[in-house]
């Protein structure tokens, strides 16, 4: 492979808490703590091992969202991506969205194959990769727990309901990644440093002439409804039936 | 088991904006590459460091401890792994110079790196800490042959260092050591003598172990000026760096301690072993000096490292634990609620961050000396390094230490067992207030080489400097009860300074009776100066303030009211003299 394409999104810190906006329309993000999504950390430590391995020849990175946004960016160079591009927009960008803008680069960076998270841990879509399999027209392997480069297809490992199953695809694809993929590496300090004086090109959604406007509604964002009290059974059989009153067997 | 999370936040508000560092970086070409987003960049995976590899080695490594097997020093399981890791990330090399392999960033960087490395894991912390130090000393004042074959090993962490200061007849006062090193005529030297509590003295996790080692020559004058520093390889290295034979250096013993198990604290026997002379003959307490600023602030970077971890179990564990009933809450309280056990976190809580902001402050001072373009402002941070340095030292491990008793104390009885971590952090802490120089030795500086310093000019900057941030709080009405506050305790600070240099106090035994309670009152008004400063700059940000800044709020207040009003017994303490402390003969203690 010449070329890996890893799309990366920047959510709210898994060990931050999350504030739902008064006015019930999503979560306030402002002054908190964001990183690079999990899913998608575990992308880019899989791109890098296979252009480690000798698989690929170059690691590029794609983001779409804030100017904030950089630092994810950053952390993905600090890892060992080569460079980086970063598509700039303050709006909430739905996966349709985010799958054309991503079509739109795949079509002008031509890579062997792009791989990504499978979801994000902030909306829990699970769209994308499949979005863009389709529009670009590649075979996609998504949830996957391994990822193998032979003889020009890729051998792709999914984890399915009934088990595992494994894929064979013709290149250039698209795969979405598992949580049990890989474990991403600790950046080195000088990789850090490195980091700064890497490629880092910033433009916006009209240069690719996408729409991104929303097609989507949200009726209300609320927090979950605090946990009632349980109660205490005296004998199994009360437990029984009190679980067959409330429906729940 | 205690969940340890860097406190990347709020070290950047300090940086950024409380200290304006990003300001000073562009002034000081040297940092031409270092702005504030590489330095949050950096932190944030020191911080994963240190909670993912070095935190889960941290009680089990205090429950083996270290073993002397067949003459060699055997660390706990995982410390060998964790210290590979350590090195391959080149975190080891952090602060130091490019020219040898260093990655060449500030020295606020690097004590902010020290602060996680000791709450995460003090006794791993040692190992690099001492290698610094070791290799900051060579890099100042060895020559160039010695620099090009350790320098790039040790700024790599292939090899450690280790300093071998102490002796059994020798610790405060080194002048009375003993150990002697004896021309070869080669240009070598050999080296003999005994030395006791030897951090990192041998150990099973790097190829070479590099002893700096103080010993007297022949024709060496008595006392401090007749002690000169050598460098003595655990395994003597060929000219391209390769080690070879085994020099005659040994293991006596190790240390059985109170705290810092996984760290091997060593008795070091130098049986006319091979070393090689750094710097002029009879001047080695001075060049081992030119690095003790640094060393003294790691340290007190470790007393507030430790203080934090053991913040965060007790703030985590007063949120969830509930005893007892509180007002406005139905059923029973987590103990958060009630006004003693807050007490004690924000006690340790307006330490830790007005410590820090302390600490930092300091640094970026040491950045300036050493870097700064213009002669006047290095002259003028030289001063005020020179001044705080073991203010930094005693004060952050005394408070420190405090800290970690309180930390203890929330959990009760879960404090004391050993299952939380916290009983680790109290035994840990303590040695900070020990070595490296002890707390008192750091008070008898202050008072006694730091006051009178170029005339009195660093504490009249200081204390200058106090003036100009109450002068900018003149008007703030939000500002106003922390800024009396401040005044009263910096009137005590002023009094008593004066009457230390020149006054009523400068007698000999005065100033040695007075130092300990006088460095205590220093570093509370240099905190209370902080948290004025901190409070100053999130009431000018007004309503753009975040979360993280508004709080700083409500912990300036704390301390102000609950804590800076100890300055004034201090005062009182001093006031009564060195007739009291002298009283009792020698006979009837």
């Amino acid at each position: 492979m010449k070329k890996i394409l890893v799309p990366v999104k920047m959510v709210l810190d898994s060990n931050a808490r999350p504030r739902v906006r008064t006015d019930e329309t999503g979560i306030d993000v402002a002054g908190m703590r964001m990183s690079i999504n999990p899913f998608c950390e575990i992308a880019v430590e899989e791109a890098l091992r296979l252009k480690e391995a000798g698989a690929a020849e170059e690691v590029v990175v794609v983001s779409i969202g804030p100017a904030k946004a950089q630092d994810t960016l950053r952390q993905a160079l600090a890892m060992g991506a080569d460079r980086a591009m970063l598509i700039q927009t303050d709006e909430t960008v739905e996966p349709l969205a985010v799958a054309k803008l991503l079509c739109a680069v795949a079509r002008e960076e031509v890579p062997d194959l792009v791989i990504l998270g499978k979801q994000a841990i902030d909306d829990d879509c699970n769209q994308t990769g499949q979005m863009l399999a389709a529009l670009l027209g590649w075979p996609q392997a998504t949830f996957a727990s391994a990822v193998r480069f032979a003889e020009n297809r890729l051998l792709v490992t999914r984890e399915i309901d009934a088990g595992l199953q494994t894929l064979s695809l013709p290149l250039p694809a698209v795969v979405t990644t598992d949580l049990r993929l890989n474990e991403p590496r600790h950046c080195a300090l000088p990789n850090i440093m490195k980091a700064r004086k890497k490629s880092l090109t910033v433009c916006v959604p009209a240069d690719y002439g996408i729409d991104i406007g929303r097609r989507l509604k949200i009726v209300a964002v609320r927090p979950p409804a605090g946990r009632k009290p349980g109660i205490r059974v005296a004998t199994a059989s009360e437990l029984v039936s009190d679980l067959r009153a409330a429906g729940l067997v | 088991m205690p969940s340890y999370k860097a406190p990347v936040e709020d070290m950047m508000f300090v940086l950024k904006d409380v200290l304006g560092a990003g300001q000073v970086f562009a002034e000081i070409p040297a940092y031409a590459e270092i702005d504030t987003d590489v330095v949050e960049n950096v932190l944030e995976e020191a911080g994963r460091f240190c909670t993912e590899i070095l935190q889960p080695l941290n009680m089990s490594g205090d429950a083996e401890g270290c073993r002397l097997e067949g003459g060699v020093v055997r660390t706990p399981k995982g410390f060998a792994e964790a210290y590979a890791a350590f090195c391959d990330a080149g975190w080891g090399g952090l602060s130091a110079s490019p020219d040898h392999g260093g990655q060449g960033l500030p020295r606020t960087v690097q004590i902010l790196v020290d602060e996680m490395l000791s709450a995460s894991n003090l006794s791993f912390g040692l190992f690099p800490g001492l290698t610094r130090g070791a290799y900051e000393a060579i890099e100042a004042h060895g020559d160039e042959a010695l620099k090009a074959l350790y320098l790039p090993k040790m700024i790599a962490g292939t090899w450690t260092g280790a300093m071998a200061l102490t002796e059994g007849g020798a610790g405060s006062d080194l002048g009375l050591l003993k150990a002697t090193a004896v021309p070869r005529g080669d240009g070598s030297y050999t080296v003999t003598g005994s030395k006791i509590f030897i951090s990192s003295g041998d150990h099973d996790m790097a190829e070479n172990v590099i002893h700096l080692v103080l010993a007297r020559l022949p024709d060496a004058p008595a006392g401090t000026r007749g002690i000169s520093l050598f460098l003595c390889p655990k395994y003597l290295v060929d000219r391209d760096g390769t080690p070879g034979a085994r020099n005659a250096i040994s293991v006596g013993a190790l240390e059985h301690k109170m705290g810092i198990h996984a760290q091997p604290t060593c008795v070091m026997n130098y049986d006319g072993c091979q070393g090689w002379l750094v710097g002029e003959e009879h001047r080695g307490l001075a060049a081992m000096f030119t690095m003790m600023n640094a060393e003294r602030l790691f340290v007190g970077m470790q007393g507030l490292g430790v203080a934090d971890a053991s913040y965060q179990t007790a703030a985590t564990y007063a949120r969830e634990r509930l005893q007892g009933r509180a007002t406005d809450i139905a059923g029973t309280a987590p103990i958060i609620a009630h006004p003693d056990v807050r007490r004690m976190l924000l006690s340790m809580l307006s330490f830790i961050e007005a410590g820090r902001a302390l600490s930092l402050f300091t640094a970026l001072e040491m950045d300036k000396e050493k870097f700064h373009p213009d002669p006047d402002i290095r002259r003028v941070s030289g001063g005020l390094v020179a001044l705080l340095t073991p203010v930094i030292k005693a004060a952050l491990t005394d408070f420190g230490f405090e800290a970690a008793v309180l930390g203890q104390q929330v959990l009760g009885g879960h404090g004391y067992i050993r299952e939380w971590g916290q009983e680790q952090f109290v035994r840990d802490a303590r040695i900070a207030m020990i070595y490296e120089g002890t707390n008192g030795i750091q008070a008898q500086d202050l008072v006694l080489r730091k006051l009178p310093l170029d005339g009195g000019r660093p504490v009249r900057t200081f204390l200058g400097l106090i003036r100009e941030t109450l002068e900018q709080a003149d008007g703030s009405a939000e500002a106003a009860a922390q800024c009396a506050a401040l005044r009263e305790a910096l009137a005590h600070l002023e009094q008593v300074t004066a009457r230390l240099v020149d006054g009523d106090l400068a007698g000999s035994d005065e100033r040695n009776a007075a130092a300990t309670d006088y460095l205590r009152l220093f570093a509370l008004v240099s905190f209370g100066w902080l948290w004025l400063r901190m409070t100053l700059v999130v009431l000018k940000k007004g309503e753009g303030a975040d979360a993280h800044a508004r709080r700083k709020i409500a912990l300036g207040r704390f301390f102000a009211g609950r804590i800076l009003p100890q300055a004034g017994a201090l005062a009182r303490q001093i006031d009564a003299g060195s007739a009291p402390v002298m009283a009792l003969a020698a006979g009837d203690f």
